[in-house]
């Protein structure tokens, strides 16, 4: 059954036309990828399905639900978390503190259960930070809870962007260039993760740029270009599409890089 | 109350007039820096009308006291409740807004809440509002500061109070996160606007008279020096700040004439070589580094560079080129 349904998804900026009549789906328990070259308007999916920005036309169904014109936080709720390309942590706050404010959809306590903590408060806020060691721990950061999230070192960050969705609980996951920056072995161990992700139930939709990374490991992929679907299909089927092959050589013969 | 009136007395027996008033107004002053602190250093909003919220507590007190007769509890958190009303009722549209824009907007509030007491026939205009009864003392504005610092240090450690600290680290990944941001940033802008409304209410009732003159924008700069002096998002630091920037006046005031007569000189000096040796506040713990810290780490780089190179300076020419690339 399709978790998610993308149908004519079109967003435009001025007279730019970013995403233009995007169409796929996500079945339940895949691993889906987005890829393109730069500017293919991949983030920009990312950010209409997360309720950043709200789509010119086009509809977005999550769980056979209209979610087109809900707010991120609604979003959210619902079930999708994210991580961000450019890590977007909360610097000053402490690892674990992170984790749990990735969970706030998910704990009930209000203002004044805030100010003047009842036992059930106190008793959530435990839990939460208990589960956020977990997570941590799923991630591999465990011994880094209590330093300040701007002070680990980049790798680490990524980890924890995923740590930090994860504690949203979601049924579906958006991982933005989860590998960018990293090194051989920091991306085989997070190819690791995304599998054991699929393992928990959870389905993963990624954007990367690395054609070898992603075709290891998605069941499925969209090729965006200039942002307009240009194929669709295994990764054995967009490794052999024509259109992608001039779209990647092209585009770089173009940016120069 | 009987009790509080006992220990005023004993307070009074105790601490001289002079220094018994600036010990209360510290109090109120440690008031509107921890509340404008959650604003600003924890919600990261800037908020240039923190006065304004002020100057409606205050009236609201001072006009149920003298017109309506009201005692001085209701009186004082009538005040900090009318305040939080136009919090809300500005926070809503104005917090939509970001940085610069927010800051212009809460900096035109408190200037339209006194301009709008000065035109009001209740407030007594620009003759202000006078023959409020002298009730507010020292030992109640202590429980004052202390409650208030109770119950913003119980929330800034809390699932809301996290939501406003992600909200100041990243506006768009704490929406991300779920967080209604718009939300939550009215919910601390009422809160702040609440005590700051309280404070104004003390305020009249301590020095009985009141004018729009007394909540102007100097008064909402001075209260975010007093936040960003002690640290934005440090609570003590607030109330720190807030004791540093009442008693600063008064000490130099008091100490050699020449010094008194150039007082305010000294005063803005004195901030801003705090400011330069602690950029983070007196009790900031961001961990950037000001440049004075900085200046100092690289001259401590430069001497450590400097001391071998001298040793070995046989070949002058290579000497320069080293000392260049050591830094």
């Amino acid at each position: 059954m399709a978790l998610l349904e993308v149908s004519g998804l079109t967003i435009q900026f001025g007279g730019l036309r970013a995403v233009d009549d995007v169409t796929f789906h996500v079945d339940e328990g895949e691993i889906f990828a987005i890829i393109g070259p730069n500017g293919a308007g991949k983030t920009t999916v990312f950010n209409m399905l997360t309720g950043i920005y709200k789509p010119t036309a086009g509809e977005i169904k999550f769980q056979g639900r209209l979610i087109n014109n809900m707010k991120a936080y609604e979003v959210t709720r619902l079930g999708v978390a994210r991580t961000f390309q450019n890590i977007r942590l909360f610097g000053e706050m402490q690892v674990w503190e992170n984790v749990v404010v990735g969970a706030h959809t998910r704990l009930r306590s209000g203002l004044f259960a805030s100010v003047f903590k009842p036992p059930g408060t106190r008793r959530e806020e435990r839990a939460a930070r208990e589960k956020a060691y977990e997570h941590l721990a799923f991630v591999g950061l465990q011994g880094w809870e209590t330093q300040r999230a701007r002070n680990l070192p980049y790798g680490a960050q990524r980890r924890l962007e995923l740590a930090r969705a994860l504690a949203a609980e979601p049924k579906l996951i958006l991982l933005d260039e989860p590998a960018a920056g990293m090194n051989a072995q920091e991306t085989a161990e997070l190819l690791e993760l995304i599998r054991k992700l699929k393992e928990r139930g959870i389905t993963v939709i990624l954007i990367e740029h690395d054609m070898k990374l992603v075709m290891g490991i998605s069941e499925r992929i969209v090729v965006l270009d200039h942002g307009r679907k240009i194929a669709e299909g295994t990764p054995e089927e967009v490794r052999r599409n024509e259109a992608v092959i001039t779209a990647y050589l092209g585009a770089g013969a173009n940016v120069g890089h | 109350m009987p009790v509080l009136d006992l220990v005023n007395e004993a307070l009074r027996e105790w601490i001289n007039p002079y220094y018994y008033g600036i010990f209360l107004v510290m109090g109120i002053n440690m008031i509107l820096a921890m509340s404008l602190n959650l604003v600003t250093g924890f919600t990261g909003q800037l908020h240039l009308g923190h006065a304004g919220f002020m100057a409606i507590g205050a009236y609201t007190a001072g006009i149920l006291a003298t017109k309506g007769g009201a005692a001085f509890l209701p009186a004082v958190l009538a005040g900090g409740v009318a305040a939080a009303f136009f919090g809300f009722v500005v926070g809503l549209p104005t917090l939509r807004l970001r940085g610069d824009y927010l800051a212009i907007a809460t900096l035109g509030f408190g200037e339209i809440v006194r301009i709008a007491i000065l035109n009001l026939d209740i407030t007594g205009g620009a003759f202000g509002l006078r023959g409020i009864p002298r009730l507010t003392n020292l030992p109640i504005v202590i429980i004052a500061v202390l409650l208030t610092y109770v119950i913003l240090h119980s929330l800034i450690r809390s699932r809301v109070g996290r939501a406003f600290i992600a909200i100041r680290e990243d506006e768009v990944a704490a929406s991300a996160m779920g967080i209604e941001t718009t939300r939550m940033k009215v919910t601390a802008f009422v809160l702040a606007a609440f005590f700051a409304g309280v404070a104004g209410g003390l305020y009249a009732f301590w020095f009985r008279f009141i004018s729009p003159g007394s909540f102007g924008f100097l008064l909402s700069i001075e209260i975010l020096s007093m936040v960003v002096l002690g640290g934005l998002g440090n609570l003590l630091g607030s109330v720190l700040g807030a004791g540093f920037i009442t008693y600063l006046p008064e000490l130099l005031r008091t100490s050699v004439p020449a010094v008194a007569q150039h007082r305010m000189v000294f005063y803005g000096a004195l901030l801003v070589l705090a400011m330069i040796v602690r950029p983070n506040g007196l009790l900031g713990t961001s961990s950037e580094q000001g440049w004075l810290e900085m200046w100092l780490a690289r001259r401590k780089a430069k001497h450590a560079a400097r001391g071998p190179a001298r040793l070995e300076a046989a070949a002058p020419g290579q000497d320069g080129a080293d000392g260049r690339s050591g830094e």
